[in-house]
This record gives structure tokens, sequence and C-alpha cells, in this order.
């Protein structure tokens, strides 16, 4: 468990040094920019779509910061270190995946909502917005660490990423956006919550299985 | 079964085998093609147009049949490290593919005087085309990774996961929005689908699957012809 602990304590500080989260808030907020300038600035249009936009930065920006995960640890040598360690290796990949939750995800998640203002996105809103986002920004992450495996030995894996993962995003997505905009009454919201939340336990299961899996395939 | 894991004795026995399947499924082809252009009545709402029926039913069938056979010998090959099993499920992923592709077109040209629209936003017409890009992506992935032992195992981890998520995708936009009509062959209550339009969409589902053999032997007949080619000139080039 110490091992784990370690990991992610390293993986947070190599995080805060680097920068990462600071570049996905900039395309956050690159990308609210963009959409009143390609939708038009009609106040009541950008409401009803805000929640959808923000849903679909989050999903983005965990998407192009998911070779993060592992291709360094990968292209130094360190993963071939931690296959060997008394540790799972199945753990020690949660650890990362769980690092790069807290680095990126989570604060994105928190962040956007907020953000969302820019859009005129509903104030009553935002608390289930909240919920929903940083509860699905967790099964993200998970998947994000699939994608970031299975391209992890390869020069030009951002667009294969992309095509790998988008797909396993649907569901989040679906659910999360359900939540989000059932109404503003907790109990219709309910329903979504609970699949999104089993989707995500889903996550944290494959997740970790799947991407060992693949990471050794390349360790070999 | 581990008989013919040797690819020597599968090719030879794909060679003994194929011009039946091949013979069968013309056969095939011609009865059902007979029984849905010719003798089937046109039906009483959709009128002729239900005769594209007949070709995009047995499509979507066998897209996410073979999706499910890709995945059992992803599996296969994992656990069994069977030689043949990753080469079967890379050779389906084209065919399978080219399957979800002609039930969305398919789809596509009966929505067109049927709904009004070439494409809705609907579950089914949805989780087929997440279906597609999950082809798209395996086939992208064994494209990327040069190394074919390491291709193998991360495509077979990537067919997989896209297992797992093919049932949470179509339950997903299932109650996310709907047109499409419900199932109607196969339901715990029977079948309500008349019998003079069942049996030429049985028949032509038959046909399909033995195209889909036939091609799938073709292909990986051809896979293992490559593999060879590659072990040869690596040989080569080592005694070089």
């Amino acid at each position: 468990m110490s091992a784990v602990r370690a990991i992610i304590a390293r993986d947070l500080r190599l995080g805060a040094r680097q920068g990462g989260l600071g570049t996905a808030i900039g395309f956050l907020l690159a990308l609210i920019v963009l959409v009143p300038l390609s939708l038009g600035p009609d106040l009541a249009l950008l409401s009803r779509i805000a929640p959808g936009i923000m849903w679909l930065g989050l999903l983005l920006a965990v998407l192009l910061t998911s070779e993060q995960i592992f291709q360094q640890d990968f292209e130094d040598g360190s993963l071939d270190l931690m296959t060997m360690t008394a540790t799972p290796f199945e753990l020690i990949v949660l650890a990362k995946a769980f690092s790069h939750w807290i680095t990126v995800s989570l604060p994105l998640a928190v962040l956007a909502p907020p953000l969302g203002l820019m859009l005129n996105i509903n104030i009553a809103q935002v608390p289930m917005i909240w919920v929903a986002m940083i509860l699905g920004s967790f099964a993200l992450s998970m998947l994000a660490a699939i994608g970031g495996a299975v391209t992890a030995g390869l020069r030009r894996g951002s667009l294969l990423v992309s095509l790998v993962i988008l797909p396993l995003y649907v569901p989040v997505l679906i659910f999360g956006i359900a939540a989000s905009t059932s109404g503003l009454a907790p109990e219709t919201a309910l329903p979504s919550f609970l699949v999104l939340l089993a989707i995500t336990l889903v996550t944290l299961v494959i997740s970790p299985l799947a991407s060992a899996a693949a990471l050794k395939a390349y360790l070999r | 079964m581990q008989k013919y894991a040797n690819p020597h004795v599968f090719v030879k026995l794909a060679s003994v085998v194929l011009p039946y399947v091949w013979a069968l499924t013309a056969i095939l082809f011609a009865i059902g093609l007979y029984g849905a252009l010719v003798t089937s009545p046109p039906d009483y709402q959709q009128g002729e147009t239900v005769r594209i029926m007949y070709v995009h039913v047995p499509a979507s069938w066998l897209a996410l049949m073979i999706y499910s056979l890709m995945a059992v010998f992803s599996a296969i090959a994992l656990i069994f490290r069977h030689p043949l099993a990753d080469a079967a499920a890379k050779s389906a992923a084209p065919i399978g593919a080219v399957f979800c592709f002609l039930a969305l077109f398919t789809g596509s040209v009966w929505g067109k005087p049927m709904w009004g629209t070439w494409w809705v936003w609907d579950a089914r017409l949805t989780s087929m085309f997440v279906l597609m890009l999950l082809y798209l992506g395996y086939m992208a992935i064994w494209r990327a990774i040069d190394d074919p032992h390491r291709a193998a195992s991360i495509a077979a981890i990537v067919a997989l996961v896209g297992a797992i998520n093919v049932p949470i995708v179509k339950y997903s936009v299932d109650w996310w929005n709907t047109l499409h009509q419900p199932a109607s062959v196969f339901r715990m209550s029977g079948s309500t689908i008349d019998k003079s339009m069942l049996w030429p969409l049985l028949v032509m589902a038959l046909a399909y699957t033995m195209l889909f053999v036939a091609l799938l032997l073709v292909a990986l007949r051809g896979e293992i012809a490559l593999r060879k080619l590659r072990s040869k000139r690596l040989a080569e080039v080592r005694s070089k």
C-alpha cells in the first residue's frame, strides 16, 4: 500500500510541476470562446446547450491528457521497474489513473460548471451538473487510462486514442447529461445518477485490468 | 479443435471446404432473393420499400454477431494463445465493419421514404454507429502497431473492452431516445412478422452468414499466407 501511496504522491507532484492542468483549463476556456462564435451569441440557445458543451469540453480535455498517464514512465523505463515490484501491477496502474483524476479530471469537473456561466448556463442547474461531472470524471479518467495504455508504445497515438476511447465515453456522456439536465428536482435525476455511479464502478474494475494487460503487452 | 490450430492443416481444410461454402452461399442467395423480391407481398403500410428489410435486417444481425465472435476469438487468443484465434479476429473485423456499414446504409435508404429523413439520432441507429466506430478502432490498432504479437494482444484487449461496452451503449441509448421499431422476429411471445415475409428473411440471414463464413475463410487464408511470408522474410534477413 505504501508503494501505491508513493506513486500517487509522485504523480501529483509531477502533475503540479508540469502544469498539465493549466493547459487543460486553457483548452476549456478556448472551447467556451469558440462556441458562441460558431453558433451565434443567442443567449437562449446558449443556455440550452451549455451543459452539453461543458460535458463535451470535459470529455475532450480528459481525452487529450490521456497520453500523460503512462507515456513518460513508459519511455524512461519506470513502468518496466514497476512491473517487477511486489505490488500487483493492476494496483499501480489504478494509482496512476487515480492521480490523473486528481490532477486533471477532478479540477476540470469542479471548474467547468461555473465557467458555464459564460454560456448563460441556468444557475439552478449548476449543483446537479457539479455532482454529475465529479462522478462522471472519475469514469472518464479510468477510460482514459485504457486509451493511454493501449497507445503507450506508439509515436503518434493521439488520434488513435480518440477513436478507441470516444465510443467508450458514450454511456458516461448520456447519463451524465441526463443527470445534469433532468429537471431541478433531485428525485427525477436520481435514476440517472445511480446509473452513472454504476458505470463509474464498472470502469473502476475493468480499467486497471485492461490497462495493465495492454501495458504488459508493450513491456514484454 | 487443437488439431486445426496448425495453420497448415487449417489452410488445407479451408481449401477443401471453400467451394462448397461458396456454392451454398449462391444457392441461399438465389432462394432468398427470389423470395424477397418476387414471392413475398408488399407491406400494407410500407409498400414495396419493405423489401429493403431483407438486405437490411440480416446485415445488422451479422454486424452484431461478428463483433461478438471477434470478442470470443480475442478471448481465446488471450487465454489459450491459440495461434489462429487472433488471426480470425483480425480477419473478421473488416467484414463485420462492412456489414455494419451496409446495415446503416440500407437503413438510411429505407428511412428516407419512411421517416422522411436519411438519418435520425435514434437509439438503434446510434448504437449501430458506435459499433461501427468500435470496428474502426479495432482495425486501426492492428494497423498502428508493427509487431504482430504485440498488436494481437493489444487488439484483443480493445475488442474485449468494446464487447463489455456494446450492451452498455445499447441500453444507454435505448433510454436516451428512440424511434426505430422494436424487434419483431425474435420475441418471447413469438414472431409478429407474417410467414410469407419471415421465410425469405431467415433464408437471407442464412445466406449472409454463409457469405461471412466464406469471406472469413478467404481472409484467414490470406492472413496465414501473409504471416508465413513475413517469417520467411525475417529468416532470409537473419541468414544473410
